[in-house]
């Protein structure tokens, strides 16, 4: 039976083929908008470790006190003092744990007449690459133990390997940042989550090409190296943040089921009540978010794209009821062949079928030209000023669920003019003729 | 023209009548609210500086220790002033439309209860508020000894010039000369008042507080360094701008010249408002497609209808209907729809007005927005309606006796 719905569907549209077209044309439009929008959605609100996210955690603490908080609507500050992020650290309550803040790194080339210049850095502790997944190409990580004894080692991103080795293994050569000798330990493989989720609130880019190098905290510090965010609370001398009232690391922590996150959020509670108790802290307050919720209350995705996401399913949705109306008015149009059909014998549900196969052609046909549109939408995103902007690409996910939305779409445009289809009278039709 | 016929008709063909007015109604909605946000992005981007734009740019070094600051800035202000053309070479810590480094939340009171907004301290060195050029309305302007040394992110104290928005905001009615503010414990009072002058990030705010400014004298030291703003002429500028880079290339050779943040506050001011620009391109595409699948949905069940009631206008022109006549039937019928689509579409609009304003922090939809468009979609719908009412005026008499 299906084969003859198609026969028959595929005759009516060639029938009458500008009202085809303007369906088509109208559905495609609709997909192409809806399409290219999410694509851009799902980029900026993807999970940026898939799997590794449901581990990691951001613990905040609260260490303002009551009378200038740090947000008028209760909000817990973003960041940790140096404090109570090596107070983390030396925990060690979490299977893997580590503070971190971005910093501009000078970056002086060996070869003379090449020019110094600046790029992302990020000072951090020796979890990092294992609690991220960090893939190496060459080396590995440093030590706790660098950390504490503040060696002057270094892990660059594969690109700076690149620029300055010519990716040749690097690892053990000396690096100059900020005038002081790194010794490189590890060449990271291409790694750049998007969202970059572990700088979020720390200053620089959410999306782009990931950072160039990695330093130990303490040894970036007492180089000289300063974190591109620092929001104080008191008055303080920006020499001495580490004893300063002022909060400029993010901590992450890696923790592998919820009893280990009960465990931990009650492990910050009691260090928040000591730290209470100590008149270090006024206000008990903790908290734990596990790296999507994260993401979701920082508001990564800009505004900008989630209005436009709404714009186009709007504008779907106009193309939808459009393609109704068309459906509609071609349906009636037959009047006069369903009435023959009903005469010979089809059932309401054979004429309802035969209709809905018609809408479903129409859909999948909208689905190809509206991924032509979708291709010429990205085209368009990739130059648009924004960082994520070369990152907008069609996958095969997308493709695949152009074609659910087309067919969806245009299944439920036909639910109506097939059913107002199979419910025309077979007599008064065929008396008209 | 006689309107009961026509509603009688409709009543005939209630789904598809429903439908396009249905479809006319999102349009409405989605156009007003999408003309608004235009209309927001690009007064957005007319923003008055309150400064000299076209004569002004900027240079930006680092990588340097506090330490070396003095020394790097007087070899870089030597060099800078010796390029033919400078008018004039000031130390500004923050730039309109360009680097951001004096943000900080005041207080009207020394207790610090209350909370007078997130502002911008624009802290300039001896000349930079003439270099900006802007325009002082009321007060005087920095003397010399206003200019104190600091060590920390700014002086804590000072006679300061406030943008009359800030002032305005923040002492509704008053004379805001002699009033003062305080940032923890740093303490400030207002002796001077600037017509405007605009935040360095704009886009971050909304209108009111675009222009929350104040500018704070003070002597270069190392939280006032490597951040230099140029005045020349216009026309130089450009050629200045690039000579200056070239210089500043071989007077302080081991510093980093922040090419990225380097530029004329033109070309800063464009790059500001980049993402506006293209938010407000994409709004004028989806509108368009939006008009356009509108119309073709109109054109589409016009057409159906038209050969639907050929006999009946056959008939009709039979018994003594002119051409015009029937035209005007089908045009009449489209502005009944359309305005029954409007109604809805108004009601529409303000909802998803509503919405956005909860969660984006737009404004209220002006009124004048609805009836706006309502003309757009009336004269859409008769444009719309135009092709297929002609070819109905066009069906002869005689069809009125042929069976079809």
């Amino acid at each position: 039976m299906f084969g003859y719905y198609l026969d028959l569907a595929l005759r009516s549209l060639k029938r009458n083929k500008v009202l085809t077209t303007l369906m088509v044309l109208s559905l495609a439009l609709g997909i192409g908008a809806s399409i290219t929008t999410l694509t851009v959605f799902r980029l900026l609100s993807g999970d940026p470790l898939p799997q590794k996210s449901a581990q990691l955690f951001y613990p905040q603490l609260d260490p303002y006190p009551k009378d200038q908080p740090f947000s008028r609507s209760d909000k817990m500050p973003w960041l940790m003092t140096y404090a109570d992020a090596m107070n983390l650290m030396h925990a060690r309550k979490a299977t893997r744990q580590a503070a971190m803040a971005m910093t501009q790194a000078k970056v002086t080339p060996s070869t003379a007449g090449q020019k110094p210049f600046f790029s992302d850095g990020v000072m951090t502790t020796a979890d990092f690459f294992a609690m991220f997944d960090a893939p190496f190409r060459y080396g590995g990580g440093w030590s706790a133990a660098d950390d504490d004894n503040r060696m002057p080692v270094a892990v660059i991103a594969g690109f700076l390997n690149d620029k300055l080795f010519g990716g040749t293994d690097s690892v053990g050569r000396s690096i100059r940042i900020n005038e002081h000798d790194f010794r490189i330990v590890g060449v990271l493989d291409h790694w750049a989550p998007q969202p970059r989720f572990y700088g979020l609130r720390l200053g620089g880019h959410d999306y782009g090409t990931g950072d160039a190098v990695f330093m130990p905290l303490q040894t970036a510090r007492a180089d000289g190296m300063t974190p591109q965010v620092t929001l104080s609370f008191g008055s303080s001398d920006s020499t001495k943040l580490e004893t300063a009232p002022s909060i400029w690391l993010g901590v992450w922590v890696q923790l592998s089921g919820a009893a280990d996150a009960a465990a931990y959020r009650t492990f910050l509670g009691n260090y928040a009540a000591q730290q209470v108790t100590l008149g270090r802290f006024q206000r008990p307050r903790v908290s734990l978010s596990g790296l999507m919720q994260w993401l979701a209350d920082q508001r990564v995705v800009p505004d900008d794209v989630r209005l436009q996401t709404g714009l186009a399913f709007g504008f779907l949705l106009i193309c939808v009821v459009n393609t109704v109306g068309l459906l509609l008015a071609k349906c009636l149009r037959r009047s006069r062949e369903i009435g023959v059909r009903r005469a010979l014998g089809a059932s309401r549900g054979a004429i309802f079928a035969q209709f809905m196969v018609e809408a479903a052609i129409v859909g999948l046909a909208g689905g190809v030209l509206g991924l032509g549109f979708a291709e010429l939408g990205l085209l368009g995103i990739r130059h648009q000023p924004a960082e994520y902007a070369s990152l907008a690409h069609l996958d095969i996910g997308m493709f695949l669920f152009t074609f659910v939305v087309a067919v969806l779409a245009s299944l439920i445009a036909g639910l109506l003019p097939a059913w107002r289809a199979s419910l025309l009278a077979p007599a008064p039709q065929l008396k008209a003729a | 023209m006689q309107i009961k016929p026509i509603l009688s008709a409709l009543r005939k063909h209630r789904l598809s009548t429903i439908l396009i007015a249905l479809e006319i109604a999102l349009a409405c909605a989605v156009l007003c609210n999408a003309c608004f946000m235009i209309s927001q992005r690009v007064s957005a981007t007319h923003i008055d500086s309150g400064v000299d734009e076209t004569s002004l740019a900027t240079v930006q070094l680092t990588g340097y220790d506090s330490t070396q600051a003095p020394d790097v800035d007087a070899r870089a202000l030597a060099a800078l002033r010796a390029v033919p053309g400078v008018q004039s070479v000031s130390l500004l810590n923050s730039i309109p439309f360009g680097s951001r480094r004096g943000t900080a939340g005041i207080t009207t009171d020394a207790a610090g209860e209350h909370f007078g907004g997130v502002i911008e301290f624009y802290v300039g060195g001896p000349g930079s508020l003439q270099t900006l050029g802007a325009k002082l309305v009321a007060g005087r302007a920095p003397q010399m000894d206003d200019f104190h040394a600091f060590t920390g992110f700014m002086p804590d104290e000072g006679s300061v010039q406030i943008t009359q928005a800030l002032a305005e905001h923040l002492w509704p009615g008053a004379d805001p000369l002699g009033k003062e503010f305080w940032v923890l414990k740093s303490h400030y009072r207002v002796v001077g008042v600037l017509k405007s002058l605009v935040r360095p990030d704009p886009t971050g705010w909304t209108p009111e507080q675009r222009q929350w400014s104040v500018f704070l004298p003070a002597q270069p030291g190392p939280y006032l360094t490597g951040s230099y703003l140029l005045r020349a002429s216009p026309g130089d500028l450009p050629r200045v701008l690039r000579d200056a880079l070239a210089a500043l290339a071989k007077a302080v050779p081991e510093v980093v010249i922040d090419r990225e943040n380097s530029h004329t506050l033109g070309e800063l001011r464009h790059d500001v408002f980049k993402n506006d620009r293209a938010m407000a391109g994409m709004l004028v595409g989806v509108i368009a497609a939006l008009l356009l699948v509108t119309s073709l949905g109109i054109v589409g069940l016009a057409s159906f209808w038209v050969q639907q009631r050929r006999r009946q206008i056959g008939i009709r022109r039979a018994i003594g209907a002119t051409r015009s006549d029937i035209l005007h039937y089908f045009q009449t019928e489209n502005f009944l729809i359309v305005t029954g689509g409007i109604v809805l579409g108004m009601v529409l609009a303000f909802a998803i007005n509503l919405l956005l304003m909860q969660r984006y922090e737009l404004p209220r939809l002006p009124l004048y927005y609805l009836p706006i468009g309502a003309l757009v979609l009336w004269a859409l719908g008769q444009l719309a309606v135009l092709g297929p009412a002609l070819r109905a005026a066009a069906v002869p008499p005689v069809v009125a006796t042929r069976s079809v």
